[in-house]
């Protein structure tokens, strides 16, 4: 039972930064059809800058800040120089495309920051909360907490502003945005933007937990998008969800069989959902699209 | 208001209009007429800039705005009901109406917004439904009511009345009579030439990308080939 209830919690933690990468694809999805697979470089870039940044003596918060700031400038280049540059080029195109990024950002980082792996410390330090029977460490309740708070922001701004309403429009009927008088160039780069600052909150509160290093993005944007299948390409409860739900699996998976299993579980979640239920748990039948 | 010169448009390499040059003066309802595919919609389209233009100009108020962003144009003051209604299916009937206005000021939104519900009433009452869950009327009253948000001086109608019950065409077409009475100044697109030519006052005969007739609303009407209702040449 103890054993249920810890790996459920480690599951939950890595499952909130899967769902929180999950949720920026969603948001790209969403705003410009494009699956954006250097994603994890988001969540890699959030990580590494702080660390770095820290260690040059930026004090933690700034060098948080400001790693968020370098991500949303990545993210904002990505869409200008790379997405807005092809548009018109078809699905597969783009996702080259995206991965083409993934693979020059690791480049990057290699050269700028180096090959190895480095913590953060946790917010509220080690030692770990006992509750029935399972052991939490106060930096997955941060997480936890973080991925909230996104949440509710991201929703408070998309539902209560008229700019976010202008996404969500965006997102609905890209035609019918322009048609308005809506600048899509505008909207679509905002959720790059906004699906960058995410990825680099996630990288950074998680790194205490999970280290971080140049090549933490392949594989993050690997689960991210198997995470936002399970839910349902394009559902933004979807990706939060199937986060999670991956997260759990994969915990169970390395408890109960043998951790070699983990990082495999994303690849059979991916084939499950594509043999057995495309749409994914929360996803549309057929999206429909103009 | 609006001059269309030469105007050659199409989609990739296949091209569909061939050099059409079309006139709407201030205050006119210029009636469209062609048959299926013969590119009125791809003429509203480039109008509004979400079709690019290859070659020709295109002039509102004597300013050219063939190069410019779509996002200008209706600033500018020209809006478009678009074929199909094009409604943001899971905003709600308000929000439609509020991205309507996306290019104006905040402060006087709230007047044309009680504007257009008290133009169609039935929209007011379903002002928190998804627009994706309205009947067939309702959208297309709800898509000329997103348009005039903008406070469009110039508005492109393509096919409102397309798939609506009689009833309601007629409602429409009213409405339309109304906009032009209230000073705006209208290009509309209609399959259903003797109910457009019935409130334009001038109309343009489209065939194949190149425009085939131009002439007073009463002398279309009494051309043999409108009568017979075929509009292919
Ligand atoms: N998205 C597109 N891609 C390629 N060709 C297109 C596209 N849309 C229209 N066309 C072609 O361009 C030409 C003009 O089409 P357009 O839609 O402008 O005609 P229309 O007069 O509006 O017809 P309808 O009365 O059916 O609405 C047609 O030959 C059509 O096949
Ligand atoms: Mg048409």
């Amino acid at each position: 039972m103890a054993e249920l209830l810890q790996f459920t919690f480690s599951g939950l933690t890595v499952g909130a930064v899967y769902a929180l990468v999950a949720l920026g694809f969603t948001l790209i999805y969403n705003a410009s059809d494009v699956i954006n697979f250097s994603q994890g470089e988001f969540v890699m870039l959030g990580g590494m800058v702080t660390v770095f940044l820290a260690l040059g003596g930026v004090p933690l918060p700034l060098a948080a800040l400001l790693a968020i700031a370098t991500a949303t400038l990545v993210g904002l280049a990505l869409h200008r120089f790379a997405i807005e540059t092809a548009r018109g080029a078809n699905a597969v195109t783009l996702i080259m495309i995206t991965i083409g990024a993934s693979i020059f950002l690791r480049g990057v980082a290699q050269v700028v920051f180096d090959k190895r792996y480095h913590s953060l410390p946790p917010l509220f330090g080690d030692d770990p909360i006992r509750f029935g029977g399972a052991a939490i460490l106060p930096q997955s309740l941060v997480v936890f907490a973080g991925a909230v708070v996104i949440l509710v922001l991201l929703w408070g701004f998309i539902d209560r502003t008229l700019f976010g309403k202008a996404v969500l429009a965006t997102a609905a009927n890209k035609l019918a945005a322009r048609l308005v008088g809506i600048d899509t160039r505008r909207t679509v780069g905002f959720s790059f933007a906004v699906s960058a600052a995410i990825g680099a909150i996630a990288g950074f509160l998680i790194t205490p937990i999970t280290l971080t290093s140049y090549n933490i993005g392949t594989l993050l944007a690997l689960k991210g998008f198997a995470a936002a299948m399970l839910g349902g390409i394009g559902s933004a409860f979807g990706a939060v969800i199937g986060g999670l739900l991956l997260g759990i699996l994969e915990a169970f998976a390395a408890g109960y069989l043998s951790s070699q299993y983990k990082d495999a579980v994303a690849f059979i979640v991916i084939l499950v959902v594509l043999l057995a239920r495309p749409q994914g748990l929360f996803g549309r039948a057929k999206v429909e699209r103009v | 208001m609006l001059s269309i010169e030469n105007l050659r448009s199409g989609y990739g390499r296949i091209e569909a209009l061939h050099g059409v040059s079309v006139q709407v003066h201030a205050g006119e309802i210029v009636a469209l007429l062609g048959a299926n595919g013969a590119g009125k919609t791809t003429l509203l389209r480039a109008i509004s800039g979400v079709q690019p233009a290859s070659a020709g100009e295109i002039r509102f108020e004597d300013k050219r705005i063939d190069r410019m962003p779509a996002h200008r144009r209706v600033a500018l003051g020209i809006a478009q009901v678009p074929e199909g209604r094009q409604l943001f299916t899971p905003l709600s009937v308000e929000d439609n109406l509020r991205l309507g206005a996306w290019t104006r000021r905040a402060s006087d939104i709230a007047a044309d917004l009680a504007r257009v519900f008290a133009m169609f009433p039935m929209l007011d009452a379903l002002r928190h439904t998804a627009a994706g869950a309205l009947s067939g009327g309702q959208q297309q009253m709800l898509a000329i009511g997103r348009a005039l948000m903008a406070k469009p001086r110039l508005m492109l109608l393509d096919e409102p009345s397309m798939g609506l019950a009689p009833i309601l065409v007629d409602q429409i077409l009213t409405t339309i009579g109304e906009l032009k009475r209230s000073g705006m100044t209208i290009l509309l697109v209609e399959q259903n030439a003797h109910a457009a030519l019935a409130i334009a006052d001038r109309g343009y005969v489209i065939a194949t990308g190149r425009i085939s007739a131009g002439a007073t609303a009463a002398d279309l009407l009494a051309d043999p080939r409108i009568k017979s209702g075929y509009l292919g040449a």
